[in-house]
């Protein structure tokens, strides 16, 4: 029987090139659109987490109140000694204390006067700790533009676009004007020994990254930080696990009224990702499921045409003897078998598409170029193991829906007109 | 109409008897004016975990030259400060470098107070800057102030408008709302207790608010202060910001 069907849809062409082809031209999309969204979404989420939320966040509560402020007179304290605690209750997770600050970034000439001038944001984090993973986080090997990384204290690294600006580079010595936790006037000196550019438009405008112990020295926030960052090992963020996280560590501190005590928020409660990830998952499949749709009005319409272009066939197939039932299996089958082809070849197509965009990505610099949002100027596809998969649902359904409402039709014939109808 | 015409004859007269608010802000001026002056003050900076407060000595000559060292606590002692007209410099001991500041710094908090480097550049010369229409009378305390508003005459000035309670008696603003160009009510000035040097009635204890930031105020305490005494003229340098 499967011999008997794959025959007649490989011999008569004119019978299964329109259905093949728009099973295939949907099923490729929907693959491609699924990488696409889960591309752009994975980045999302990964350039929030590692630039600005962890997958959980801790901070004083007055702290995260007024978070982009930068508020860091209310900044955590006795940070050691909540590190080793964190340690202890999370081993399956990583700790990494951020402090992030405005100030503003002094040249001197020759004779020691402002020279130029701009205002920084920066951001110190571990650079100098050989334990430290900020560096894949921040992804700074690839970031690095010109020079090197800190090896020493009081170096420095610069967004490319500030030092282009500033018309300085690497071995410049600036004087960073700031203000400590307390308020005081800070003034330290620093030496630039690197570029960098991240890729996102927010930190590439202005940013400075600067040793967590150098700047904690500088704004006297020694055993301080603002932002505490937590990644789970695997660096994978699941939604779940982060609310098991964030509600066992406050739950601990939830007959505390300190309001500089210490609060953690997970990722998906940060910078509005929470609608982002709801969002992603109802956005694929409802790609998929419109997909699906078109597909299988497409398809019933070709069904119909079809069943009228084999009028004659499906009489004499009839007349001979073939059930009704046992014809409208038939063709359920044929269009299954035309179906599955039509994804396979589809999702080969998409998967092709995808993966030429998960390497080669989408740049949309232009387009970021005002965006305070934490997001990768160049958008990749993602292709996942669902996208392998995800085209064979509205590829097959179509297809099947398509030939089964269309194939009533067989039911509607009636036997004793059936020599008339074929002239015998 | 009866009305009509009582309010017709309000308009631009002083309310009650005394001078008008030109001459009211003259007065002022001429309160606060002085060829050059010396003096050391506290200013208490209340945080939101812990106050602070800072001990600095300051030579001011007429209303463009200004030289102020900070003595304590350690963390600002030997900052210094320099403002010739428009210009501002601030010299830190620990990068031992003389920095300018301008721009969108002018705007920010000296030492965490409630005071930006903006309203430390601003002359006394409230006449000069603004227009003033008397709107009232109101007592601060004891004292009965006559109730000044006053708009900028020049558009880049930190603030468009204020409205001071000025102690009729002896011509001192006792309560001060300084407002945008939005009418957003910025920072509040009060001064707490005053103190006569020789004809000249002086602010003793003064508290500045920002009212955009939560927190308790700055408080700002002249402890000496003395009056046209001698300044050499080397010391507005930026030299001596090194020294």
């Amino acid at each position: 029987m499967l011999r008997f069907l794959l025959k007649g849809i490989l011999r008569d062409r004119s019978r299964s090139m329109f259905p093949l082809l728009v099973v295939v031209a949907g099923v490729s999309l929907t693959v491609v659109l699924h990488a696409w969204i889960n591309g752009v979404m994975h980045d999302i989420i990964r350039s929030s987490a590692n630039f600005q939320t962890g997958h959980v966040k801790i901070m004083t509560r007055e702290y995260a109140d007024l978070s982009d402020q930068f508020p860091n007179d209310l900044a955590l304290l006795g940070l050691a000694d909540l590190q080793r605690e964190l340690a202890r209750d999370f081993p399956h997770m990583f700790f990494t204390p951020r402090i992030l600050f405005g100030g503003l970034l002094d040249v001197p000439d020759e004779a020691g006067e402002t020279l130029v001038q701009g205002p920084v944001f920066g951001m110190a984090v571990s650079l100098l700790d050989p334990n430290s993973r900020e560096r894949d986080l921040l992804n700074l090997d690839e970031a690095l533009v010109q020079g090197r990384l800190p090896r020493n204290p009081s170096e420095i690294l610069l967004s490319e676009e500030m030092a282009q600006k500033m018309n300085i580079g690497p071995g410049t010595v600036a004087t960073l004007l700031g203000s400590t936790m307390h308020g005081s006037t800070a003034a330290v000196n620093f030496k630039v020994v690197g570029t960098l550019r991240f890729g996102v438009s927010a930190l590439d405008r202005g940013a400075l990254l600067a040793d967590l112990s150098d700047i904690q020295k500088a704004l006297d926030m020694e055993d301080a930080a603002g932002e505490l960052l937590g990644f789970f090992s695997d660096d994978f963020f699941q939604v779940e696990q982060a609310a098991a996280v964030v509600t066992a560590f406050n739950a601990s501190r939830a007959q505390s009224n300190d309001p500089f005590g210490p609060e953690m928020i997970s990722l998906r409660d940060q910078n509005g990702l929470a609608d982002i990830l709801d969002m992603s998952g109802a956005v694929i499949y409802g790609i998929a499921m419109v997909f699906l749709f078109m597909m299988f009005i497409v398809l019933w319409n070709a069904g119909l045409m079809s069943a009228l272009r084999r009028y004659g066939e499906i009489g004499v197939r009839l007349a001979i003897g073939e059930t009704k039932g046992h014809l409208y299996r038939a063709m359920l089958l044929e269009s299954l078998i035309l179906g599955l082809i039509g994804s396979a070849i589809g999702t080969l197509l998409g998967l092709t598409f995808a993966y030429y965009l998960q390497i080669k990505g989408l740049n949309v610099g232009d387009v970021m170029k005002d965006s305070s949002m934490v997001v990768s100027t160049v958008l990749r596809a993602r292709v996942s193991p669902l996208t392998y998969c995800i085209g064979f649902l509205p590829g097959t359904l179509a297809t099947f829906l398509g030939t089964a409402t269309a194939g009533i039709g067989i039911y509607k014939r009636q036997t004793s007109q059936l020599f008339k109808e074929l002239e015998v | 109409m009866i009305m009509f015409i009582v309010l017709l004859c309000q308009a631009g007269l002083p309310v009650g008897d005394g001078p008008d608010a030109e001459e009211i802000l003259t007065r002022i001026d001429k309160n606060f004016h002085a060829e050059n002056r010396v003096f050391t003050s506290r200013m208490i900076v209340h945080g939101r975990r812990a106050s602070r407060t800072i001990v600095s000595k300051s030579w001011i000559s007429g209303e463009d030259q200004s030289f102020s060292e900070y003595l304590s606590p350690p963390r600002e002692k030997g900052i210094k400060m320099l403002k010739l007209a428009d210009r501002l410099w601030t010299y830190s001991p620990s990068s031992d470098r003389v920095i300018r500041i301008s721009g969108h710094l002018l705007r920010q908090s000296v030492m965490g107070s409630d005071l930006s480097y903006e309203d430390m550049m601003e002359t006394d010369e409230l006449a000069v800057n603004y227009t003033a229409e008397v709107t009232g009378e109101e007592k601060v305390g004891d004292r009965l102030c006559w109730v000044l508003t006053l708009n900028a005459r020049k558009a880049d000035l930190a603030y468009h408008q204020r409205t001071i309670r000025v102690d009729k008696e002896r011509y001192i603003p006792l309560l001060e709302e300084r407002f945008a160009k939005s009418g957003k009510l910025l920072k509040t000035t009060e001064i707490k207790e005053v103190m006569r040097v020789g004809q000249r009635w002086v602010p003793k204890h003064m508290v500045f608010r920002d009212v955009l930031k939560k927190g308790k105020g700055t408080e700002f305490i002249l402890d000496e202060i003395a009056y046209d005494v001698a300044i050499p003229e080397h010391l507005f340098s930026k030299a001596s910001l090194r020294k």
